[in-house]
């Protein structure tokens, strides 16, 4: 499985994002083909989040294009929900319905949306738990798991929808270093069955291992791109070689 | 003292009956209107949130007091004007105290159950409007039940309040406890047996709801931190 050139996943031309009077994103354009791992590096408040934000939209755009999978997400007339069921998002936060346990957590969706049966639902629920080695853990409440549990189940939760594009937004950076690990493994196994995934991560060690490209954010522009190789070992910018000097 | 409970203790009884059958009906509309205005004051769109504080600002402005001979004789009247002759609008003290009651608990309860949704994690929302859920459908199934278990308390709270509010509405002449309790006491001059009777009827009624709700709270925390 590679990244297939002919199929442009998320078209993003000349975004820009403001909160107000502050610009967050300045003038953001890249594509994200089918199969690609992007990973998504910059200092905080580089925009790198909001950047993964406005893909699926949680954030309003403020100009520019964002087109997921042929649906222009500027569009008024686009079914938002539509689009969202096909891609998943993962928290830095997790954010794990509280009210549900495991199960409830990762049958809501497909079966308020009508996409699964409550048991076919359930048995597909099971069959990821198993995936991500949380078998166990079905009925169990949130508040009853670890960070790295939580997390799991997260990734789980939005792979229920059967989504063909997962966006991460610092999905280690809330956990204990002893649980980074158990999270990554679930990332690096769905990368290498092939999902279209773009991560903002501080983790330099799994953008070399598994990303196909990295970008480098700074100041609401990308201001470097290219494969990990690239971007982490011969960076060329003075801004993404001074920030890779910091954190390496 | 016995000799006024066994010659007055059935009305009173029954009083207490109206009583809580007037705050069971403006506690029921309360409900509506705390849910729409709290729902409203959360919503993205500022016209929502305006008409909700005007809501809520106005009713928690107003005496309720005044809001009841508003409600009962003011309003009444103010329409009279308008209609053909011959017809004629009335509220019944009921009507009207229910209406009274409903806005003013309303009105707080409007403010608990705003509270209550912005104390739950924005990330909730956010993790299912992700997963492709319509907003409705996310506040139903995500934020409200989670809100709902910290609302509780004040919501308990609340309607204590509005049982005990009830005896306001005397002065428009419902027949509740203490409306009944004032012609008692007329009837027999004796004041503070009277009203020490009243005060223990209300602090057993509201002894046991306020139990019962504790029990209420428990189940629904059961099994979960």
């Amino acid at each position: 499985m590679g990244v297939n050139k002919d199929n442009v996943k998320i078209h993003v031309s000349h975004l820009k994002k403001n909160f107000g009077r502050l610009e967050v994103l300045k003038d953001v354009t890249t594509d994200i083909y089918e199969g690609e791992v992007v990973v998504v590096l910059g200092p905080s408040g580089s925009g790198k989040s909001t950047f993964l934000r406005c893909l699926n939209r949680l954030e309003d755009i403020t100009a520019g294009e964002v087109i997921v999978d042929g649906h222009d997400l500027t569009d008024k007339r686009t079914d938002l929900n539509k689009v969202r069921e096909n891609v998943g998002m993962v928290f830095q936060h997790f954010n794990l319905f509280n009210n549900l346990n495991v199960m409830g957590n990762m049958t809501l969706a497909p079966t308020e949306l009508k996409k699964a049966t409550k048991p076919e639902a359930r048995e597909k629920a099971m069959r990821l738990l198993d995936r991500v080695g949380l078998l166990d853990k079905a009925e169990a409440f949130p508040a009853q798991l670890s960070g790295g549990q939580k997390q799991r189940v997260a990734i789980a939760r939005a792979l229920a929808m059967d989504p063909d594009i997962m966006l991460f937004d610092e999905p280690t950076s809330a956990l204990d270093p002893e649980m980074v690990g158990e999270v990554l493994q679930v990332m690096k196994q769905l990368a290498a069955e092939g999902m279209t995934m773009v991560v903002v991560t501080h983790e330099i060690g799994f953008a070399r291992e598994v990303a196909t490209r990295v970008i480098f954010m700074e100041g609401g522009y990308i201001v470097e791109e290219g494969t990990p190789d690239e971007v982490i070992n011969h960076p060329k910018q003075p801004r993404t070689i001074d920030f890779l000097s910091k954190v390496l | 003292m016995f000799r006024i409970l066994s010659v007055y203790g059935g009305l009173l009884l029954r009083a207490m009956g109206q009583t809580l059958l007037l705050a069971l009906c403006g506690l029921f509309f309360a409900c509506i209107l705390g849910l729409i205005f709290g729902l409203l004051s959360v919503l993205k769109n500022r016209v929502c949130n305006i008409i909700s504080t005007i809501f809520v600002d106005v009713i928690r402005g107003v005496p309720m007091i005044v809001l009841a001979y508003m409600i009962y004789f003011g309003i009444p009247q103010f329409v009279n004007g308008f209609m053909p002759a011959g017809t004629k609008f009335t509220l019944t003290a009921l009507q009207a105290g229910t209406i009274a009651l409903a806005l003013n608990c309303g009105a707080y309860m409007a403010e608990i159950i705003r509270a209550g949704i912005q104390s739950v994690d924005p990330g909730q929302m956010e993790a299912a409007r992700s997963l492709g859920l319509p907003y409705w459908r996310a506040m139903a199934r995500v934020v409200l039940p989670q809100a709902i278990r910290t609302m509780i308390p004040s919501i308990i709270n609340q309607f204590i309040i509005t049982l005990k509010d009830t005896s306001i509405l005397s002065v428009i002449g419902f027949p509740e406890l203490v409306n009944t309790a004032k012609n008692v006491v007329a009837n027999t001059m004796s004041s503070f047996q009277v009203w020490a009777i009243v005060g223990v009827m209300y602090l057993i009624v509201i002894t046991l709801l306020s139990r019962l709700a504790k029990q209420l709270e428990r189940r629904l925390n059961r099994g979960r931190e």
